[in-house]
């Protein structure tokens, strides 16, 4: 059952035109198939082969399809990107570009280079006194098939061509196990970069928390040059019972780079989500996320800001599934957008026959600073049970000009009360980071970013590591 | 002269509203304008502050002997000009703490001052609370958010203080206010009046004129000043209303 599929019968296959790049994959596939699943569990080698016969159906997504229709990838796809699939060898001095630290605040930094987990050979896969292991996932599969044949593909709903495509050449990624009744102290940030021109990598996270288990994840995708890259990553998380999440995302990418952020999460009963997610650079941005809310008394916070401007796009895809009563979800995305940028807000609440007594509500918030730049919004409800509580809304507009005209009449000038507006529209979701220093950190880098100081910084989009520089924004927020 | 306004002609949307409007103000006085609505009232104060949408079609407002037709309203405000608002605004997320703080800040910029310190901020800012008795610690509140009616109007007396404008515009201050809080308000304004600073107070009613004495009462119908006097024809509106002045310009 499971032969490897040699390369002749995959060409063989091809039935449509494809674009340059969905060609490179499946040659690749076809080639480098015995490399790729040398270290495979069963399972895996069988899940890649199936994408790989799905990608080859479908390809890419395209403006076809009603869950791509405002997000273009084309260009991409015509695009002379390579395929990276090697480890990038460890030198210490490379650890320096891993630089988006936030100062203040204790974090066990995850490093993830060219869609490889980045690290010394011996901490490749290491497991902490209180059970919890952190590392490679190509070397937790080896290490721990069992858990591989449990966790690994099940939850992330392969609809399409790149959500296959990652399963079909997943490499490497970070596998994080929380065992049950740990509660780890220290937040885990996972630093995501590419530092080679015209990448394409496919990377897979897996994270799995036992029952009562306890997580703060930070996961930041950064750039530390300008050239052009494709991060295709989904990261599967497992919530046992009564297990808690707070998983802050942190997406500052340069204007060439398209990141598609795919997320399942798997809710047993009682557990908790918490989710926000900072997108504020990057050429096309996509984060989709899957929270299954499979069992009773589970409760998901789920929140994003987006800051966009120029030509940049960014495309939300939010998806909860209530498939057990009681549960409670809350999702929250605010956006400013900025002479060309262009956004996508998708929202899917559904909600099966039995989930009753059901709170899930629902909000999109929109400021358009310019005539050109531009939002498509669209929540969606799909109701089965009768004992509910549902809500969604979504607005677009501009700077209130009442408020405006209300600091300017106290001596504020329009610049700083522009800011002040947008900062004070931004800071609904900022004020939900549970983490003071972390805050701090994200508050002035919203700042920075309204006063556009991020997206002309010539050496790279973030470092915000910067303290010698004053935000010289007079206004803290921070005290509110 | 402190302000001195000549033929003003304003137009919102192409529609004229003030219609050659006349008005002087000397330090140290107190000035109320009274008039049925939609004569052009409130108009005037934009015009005065700069209000997006309010175009000067002829005529000039000179404050402090420049013109400043086409001064920002931040200029203006840094410059003395205070508009206590009819309707306040909320701005949720900005805290009043540091609303106050920056808009201190901007008018020492201005002046070429360094930022107020924080402690001299807070000193400031609690010896201006008491003028006006608001109790509440402000800190964690957003401008105006969830404020009640007399909230509200105390807070814009408040930042008056904060701000020692020398040229205030009371924009009908005393609507929505229960007898106590007009006492409160009003006390606040006597306080702040001195020989360096000028107050335009405008209301439909002369009961703020119990408690703010104006030096001068004038009219205003269709755009216009149509009459003028001292604190006697606040009364005499009282008592007749004002369905006399629009038949003698009716006529």
């Amino acid at each position: 059952m499971h032969n490897p599929v040699k390369g002749n019968d995959i060409m063989e296959k091809i039935k449509k035109t494809y674009y340059p790049l969905e060609e490179r994959f499946i040659r690749y596939f076809a080639e480098h198939f015995d490399e790729l699943s040398r270290h495979d569990i069963p399972k895996v080698s069988y899940m890649r082969r199936k994408a790989m016969e799905a990608f080859q159906q479908t390809g890419f997504p395209h403006k076809k399809l009603e869950k791509w229709r405002n997000t273009d990838l084309e260009g991409i796809y015509k695009g002379n990107l390579e395929i990276f699939d090697r480890e990038t060898p460890y030198e210490k001095q490379l650890s320096d570009i891993f630089l988006c630290e936030v100062h203040g605040f204790e974090s066990r930094v995850i490093s993830v280079l060219n869609g490889s987990f980045y690290s010394p050979e011996e901490e490749k896969l290491t497991v902490d006194k209180n059970g919890v292991i952190v590392g490679s996932l190509t070397r937790a599969m080896q290490e721990y098939p069992d858990l591989g044949e449990e966790y690994l593909g099940e939850i992330m709903p392969q609809q399409d061509g790149f959500k296959t495509l990652n399963t079909a050449l997943v490499s490497d990624g970070v596998f994080i196990y929380v065992p049950d009744n740990v509660v780890v102290e220290n937040t885990f940030q996972i630093i995501n970069i590419l530092n080679k021109p015209n990448l394409v990598v496919n990377v897979r996270n897996l994270v799995i928390l036992g029952k009562n288990a306890r997580l703060r994840l930070l996961h930041c995708d950064d750039s530390v040059n300008h050239h052009a890259g494709l991060i295709n990553k989904v990261n599967e998380i497992y919530l046992n019972e009564n297990a808690e999440l707070e998983l802050y995302k942190l997406q500052n990418l340069n204007n060439e780079t398209a990141l598609l952020n795919q997320t399942a999460i798997h809710q047993s009963a009682n557990s908790r989500l918490k989710s926000s997610a900072f997108s504020l650079n990057g050429g096309i941005i996509r984060n989709e996320i899957f929270d299954f809310m499979n069992g009773e008394g589970a409760w998901s916070d789920v929140r994003g800001l987006y800051l966009m401007d120029q030509q940049q796009h960014i495309d939300n895809q939010v998806n909860v599934y209530h498939n057990a009563p009681h549960c409670d979800s809350n999702q929250l995305f605010k956006g400013i957008l900025d002479n060309k940028a262009t956004g996508v807000f998708n929202g899917y609440i559904y909600v099966k026959r039995d989930a009753q007594q059901t709170n899930a509500f629902q909000r999109n918030s929109n400021i358009l600073l310019s005539k050109t730049a531009r939002i498509d919004t669209m929540p969606h409800l799909e109701i089965y049970a009768d004992d509910v509580k549902c809500s969604h809304g979504a607005s677009v507009g501009q700077l209130d000009k009442e408020a405006l005209f209300y600091l300017m009449q106290r001596g504020i000038p329009f610049v700083d009360a522009r800011m002040l507006l947008m900062y004070a529209f931004a800071d609904a979701v900022i004020n939900e980071i549970s983490i003071e220093a972390l805050r701090i950190s994200i508050q002035d880098m919203v700042k920075r970013r309204l006063r556009g100081d991020l997206s002309i910084c010539d050496r790279c989009v973030l470092h915000c590591s910067n303290p010698d520089q004053p935000i010289i924004f007079d206004i803290d927020l921070s005290k509110i | 002269m402190l302000l001195n306004i000549k033929n003003l002609h304003v137009s919102i949307d192409g529609k004229e509203i003030l219609k050659g409007l006349n008005f002087s103000v000397n330090k140290g006085e107190i000035h109320a304008i009274m008039g049925p609505n939609g004569t052009g009232k409130s108009t005037l104060a934009a015009a005065i502050t700069g209000r997006e949408g309010y175009e000067i079609t002829k005529g000039e407002i000179i404050y402090k002997g420049q013109i400043i037709n086409d001064w920002s309203p931040d200029k203006r405000a840094n410059e003395g000009v205070f508009l206590s608002f009819q309707y306040p605004i909320e701005i949720p997320g900005v805290s009043m703490t540091n609303f106050m703080r920056t808009a201190l800040n901007a008018s020492r910029d201005y002046r070429k001052l360094p930022p107020v310190s924080a402690k001299d901020f807070l000193k400031k800012m609690e010896e201006k609370k008491k003028l006006v008795q608001i109790q509440s610690k402000l800190t964690n509140r957003s401008v105006n958010e969830g404020f009640s009616g007399g909230e509200k109007k105390k807070n814009e007396i408040f930042q008056m203080a904060m701000l020692e404008p020398e040229l205030a515009i009371l924009d009908e201050t005393d609507s929505g206010l229960d007898i106590d809080a007009l006492r409160i308000v009003a006390g606040g304004v006597n306080q702040l009046k001195s020989d360096e600073n000028a107050f335009i107070v405008i209301t439909h009613y002369q009961r703020l004129l119990d408690y703010i004495i104006p030096d001068f009462v004038h009219v205003m119908y269709d755009g216009r000043i149509v009459k003028s006097g001292g604190k006697k024809l606040a009364m005499e509106l009282e008592e007749k209303g004002y369905e006399w002045i629009k038949e003698q310009f009716d006529a």
